[in-house]
């Protein structure tokens, strides 16, 4: 049996430890708050963008000469990772790398090996990982998550819009976390290029003659990098708010397990004392029968 | 009239409204009560409110779209202050 001494040391170590997670449980709710009214902020606006273009749609699927949504022959594909910059956050990061290298082996077997496929990555963890196994990253954008802001993320995703017109890349596809709640996030993959429509008529707004100023091409013409920024904007916010969900979860679990393991070690330490007070007794009433006798 | 203006990151205002001034792609134009349905690109520039009690404000926009439908102005723009 183990000395006293030893349980000892390892009861305050794993009570150390359970200071520790239970302290990052807490900053990660506390981030997830106020990460979680970004996304409640951000919806109003991406509802009613999505509305103005849905009142465009007709006009969108009549001009077939939209960049936006042609599809083109796959010569070049990249792959956007939103991971985090941090780990002791679960699965959180390894079901996003899994989930993209499955898309990269699967789906664009023959560019991946042609070496057409190409990675984004945002994020220190799915950098440091797609890097060591040899994977070609275009760039990385690990401090975006340092203070996220619309502001912070839009050049990227201007830039990115941008490398598709001018068909660096033929197809664009997103892979992140989508937050559900803090226990669940949904892991998505998401094509950001070209756009597939989906847009569901409103009829209310559909009954109404709107005046278009200047005119409908113009309007689309602006309104659509928007609505992508914004798509993009929301993939990275929901992966910051899924972190800290995910991490919120992994520090728990941790905290509990730590309880448990504290409760095991008091009740072992505490037989091992009574045992050795027994033993000891034991041997002061043998004594004392020996002096007697 | 009720106006919103909303950017990505908050909603900046939201409440009854006199006059909306927006400087509109195809130059500014301003919006009373009953305004017929539009919808219109923005550019950047300075959107003018008027409130109920007369208090006058400026928002400076960027990358914005406005919409009127039914007494109700909505302008989403990137950034305004």
């Amino acid at each position: 049996m183990e000395s006293l001494k030893e349980i000892r040391t390892r009861i305050a170590s794993v009570r150390s430890t359970r200071k520790i997670t239970s302290a990052m449980k807490m900053v990660a709710a506390s981030k997830l708050r106020k990460a979680q009214d970004r996304i409640i902020q951000l919806r109003p606006y991406a509802n009613k963008l999505h509305e103005v273009l849905a009142s465009l749609n007709e006009d969108i699927q009549e001009n077939e000469e939209n960049i936006f949504t042609s599809e083109r022959e796959l010569e070049k594909v990249l792959i956007v990772v939103v991971t985090s910059n941090r780990g002791l956050c679960g699965p959180f990061n390894a079901n996003v790398i899994r989930q993209s290298l499955e898309l990269a082996h699967e789906t664009y077997t023959d560019l991946l090996q042609k070496g057409n496929l190409q990675f984004l990555t945002i994020g220190k963890k799915g950098t440091e990982l797609l890097k060591s196994r040899k994977y070609q990253i275009v760039a990385s954008y690990n401090e975006l998550f340092d203070d996220l802001s619309f502001d912070k993320v839009a050049p990227l995703a201007e830039q990115t819009i941008n490398d598709f017109l001018n068909a660096k890349y033929d197809k664009i596809e997103l892979v992140y976390n989508q937050f559900k709640n803090a226990a669940v996030q949904i892991l998505t993959v998401e094509q950001f290029l070209p756009i597939e429509i989906d847009l569901t008529h409103d009829k209310e707004t559909g009954n109404l003659d709107y005046i278009f100023e200047p005119d409908k091409d113009h309007i689309i013409k602006k309104i659509i990098p928007r609505a992508l920024k914004i798509q993009f904007y929301k993939a990275i916010l929901d992966s910051y708010v899924s972190e800290q969900g995910a991490r919120m979860t992994a520090m728990h679990q941790a905290t509990d397990n730590a309880t448990e393991l504290i409760r095991e070690l008091t009740l072992h330490y505490n037989k091992a004392r009574q045992a050795a007070i027994t033993k000891e007794i034991l041997e002061i009433v043998g004594g004392a029968e020996a002096l007697r006798g | 009239m009720y106006l919103e203006i909303i950017t990505p990151d908050k909603k900046i205002f939201t409440g009854e409204v006199k006059l909306v001034k927006v400087p509109g792609t195809k130059g500014s134009f301003a919006i009373l009560k009953n305004h017929a349905p539009i919808i219109s690109t923005l550019e950047e520039g300075i959107v003018k409110i008027v409130e109920e009690n007369d208090r006058i404000d400026y928002f400076n926009i960027k990358n914005g779209v406005v919409e009127v439908k039914k007494n109700n102005v909505m302008i989403l723009a990137e950034s305004a202050e």
